[in-house]
């Protein structure tokens, strides 16, 4: 009797978290429904550009600086360091072979062999080492250039992030999602305040970004960090950002590529699936 | 450009040495036409920069400048501005940002084929009125906005 | 080696208009290094000339209150695609760039 108990509640227990935790597709049905019911004049694709697509008057500027964006500057250096070989003779290429083809929109997606989560700036580093190279920086320089690169050629191919039914990707899943939801720092704001509950309306002179769309633009090339940069280098990755974000809500920080952000970039991208690459950007 | 050149530029701002050093040979044409109006540049004072660069500071508001700059710039350091003239004859154009330390900020010279049109991205140190000059027939004619800076945000 | 100068230039109906990118700091020489504290000096384009068939089509001077990575864009007219245009720029401490480019 005893045996049979057990048996029954761990099988109830085991099933539980997945009904209460609700299934990546649920999740993104839902995602896209608020943000469409709560921006009933924005069209879906126009979530790739983040504010711009929420607030008229920011939009107007941003349309100006798109008539020659600044970080098309980077991608051309992105471009030459992508070109150079390495000390082996090998270059990206052989990494990427399909990298002409577009292949930003595959990123990032679970490896099932590693049990990680493979970001772009992760397999760069990744095929850097594999061929002896030291690794790049993560946040800021050559890796947002070479990223922004691959980016650009990638523009327009729509995201299609998969989580393969595999414990470890749901739980990397689940730890991007716990991310993005949960309270922390001195301000005590999750992702999902300003960003989900509270999209489009202002944080004193800022207006709040959607998430629906979030990761699509980066690498970013954002005013703000262009103008702290002696040479106007705006450029920065994506985690880059959630350090910046963490750090405004008085939160400690994740380091660049850990588990942590690559599970919150890993549920962000899935939550923008159907959504085409929109990187690099220009952002505020 | 040859170390030479740059040296003499640099060491020869008076007219009567640049005069001297054409004279020579040691500058190209192009080379003097690039005197930069430091005394307008350097001005914080609004009218003795507009007449040390445009020849005056006597501005009439024409409807016919049309100038494009945000309500509210996102950020100060690179606001996006557009000035359109459709006055006839217009040679030149200059922005203005009142409040900034050295308020003359940038002249363009038009070639006779050239329209009125200019765009370019300016930095401004706090919520100024943008004036944009034309200059046609030697008359001094402006169009003016005034535009917000803004800082702080959860985003910085 | 990459320019500094990043153009594009369009003819319609005989007007070109001409979009320039400069990669330059445009340094005030007001910003202090943060780690020596020294004002960083001012390092900006003075001048920006745009020259087709032979004439300047436009002279522009600047001082440092125009952006980092300064954009630029004007338009005139006698223009036809496959015409080249030069843009060159000067700052103030002598250094210099120019770029060749076909209008489309």
């Amino acid at each position: 009797m005893n045996k049979i108990a057990t048996v029954l509640t761990a099988l109830i227990v085991a099933l539980l978290p997945l009904a209460s935790q609700g299934t990546p597709e649920n999740d993104l049905k839902e995602f896209r429904a608020y943000f469409a019911k709560k921006f009933p004049d924005v069209p879906m694709s126009d979530f790739v550009n983040g504010v711009y697509a929420v607030d008229k008057a920011s939009r107007e500027q941003w349309e100006s600086f798109e008539e020659f964006p600044s970080y098309e500057i980077y991608i051309d250096k992105g471009e030459e360091l992508f070109n150079k070989k390495f000390a082996n003779g090998k270059g990206y290429a052989d990494c990427f072979p399909n990298y002409k083809k577009g292949i930003r929109q595959n990123y990032p997606y679970f490896d099932k062999k590693s049990g990680e989560v493979i970001t772009l700036e992760g397999a760069i580093n990744t095929c850097r080492k594999d061929n002896g190279e030291e690794p790049l920086k993560w946040k800021t320089g050559p890796i947002a250039y070479i990223s922004a690169y691959l980016a650009n050629l990638s523009r327009g191919k729509t995201f299609n992030i998969k989580v393969p039914n595999d414990p470890d990707a749901l739980a990397a899943y689940n730890r991007g999602k716990k991310h993005f939801y949960s309270k922390r720092g001195q301000l005590n704001m999750a992702c999902a305040d300003c960003h989900y509950y509270y999209a489009g309306s202002q944080i004193r002179a800022d207006i709040l970004s959607p998430a629906l769309g979030h990761p699509t633009g980066f690498p970013v090339y954002r005013n703000k960090w262009a103008g702290a940069s002696a040479k106007g280098d705006g450029m920065g990755t994506l985690h880059r950002r959630y350090e910046g974000c963490n750090k405004q809500v008085r939160a400690k920080p994740f380091k660049a590529q850990s588990d942590e952000y690559k599970s919150l970039e890993y549920f962000e991208t899935y939550m923008s699936n159907g959504l085409v690459v929109n990187g690099p950007s220009q952002r505020k | 450009m040859n170390h030479n050149r740059r040296l003499m530029l640099k060491g020869s701002l008076a007219a009567g040495a640049v005069g001297v050093a054409i004279g020579a040979g040691l500058l190209t044409p192009r080379a003097v036409m690039a005197a930069w109006p430091k005394e307008a540049f350097e001005s914080s004072d609004l009218n003795t920069a507009l007449s040390a660069s445009m020849g005056s500071s006597d501005l009439s508001d024409s409807n016919k400048i049309k100038l494009k700059a945000p309500d509210i710039a996102e950020n100060g350091a690179v606001v996006p501005v557009t000035v359109t003239s459709e006055i006839d004859g217009t040679s030149s154009i200059g922005i203005v940002v009142s409040k900034n330390a050295t308020p003359l900020t940038a002249t363009f010279n038009l070639g006779p084929t050239t329209e009125g049109y200019v765009s370019t991205r300016i930095k401004m140190g706090k919520t100024s009125e943008v004036i944009a000059v034309v200059k046609a027939g030697g008359k001094l004619y402006s169009a003016r906005k005034e535009v917000k800076v803004t800082i702080g945000g959860c985003g910085g | 080696m990459a320019k500094s100068i990043k153009v594009r230039a369009k003819a319609k109906n005989g007007v070109a208009t001409v979009k320039c990118l400069i990669s330059h700091p445009m340094e005030t020489g007001l910003r202090k290094d943060k780690k020596t504290g020294k004002a960083i000096p001012a390092h900006f384009i003075q001048e920006v000339t745009c020259e087709h068939s032979g004439k300047t089509v436009l002279s522009a001077q600047w001082n440092s209150s125009i952006s980092k990575n300064p954009f630029l864009s004007f338009k005139f007219s006698g223009a036809r695609a496959g015409d080249t245009i030069k843009i060159s720029w000067v700052d103030n401490m002598g250094e210099s760039d120019s770029a060749e480019d076909k209008i489309k």
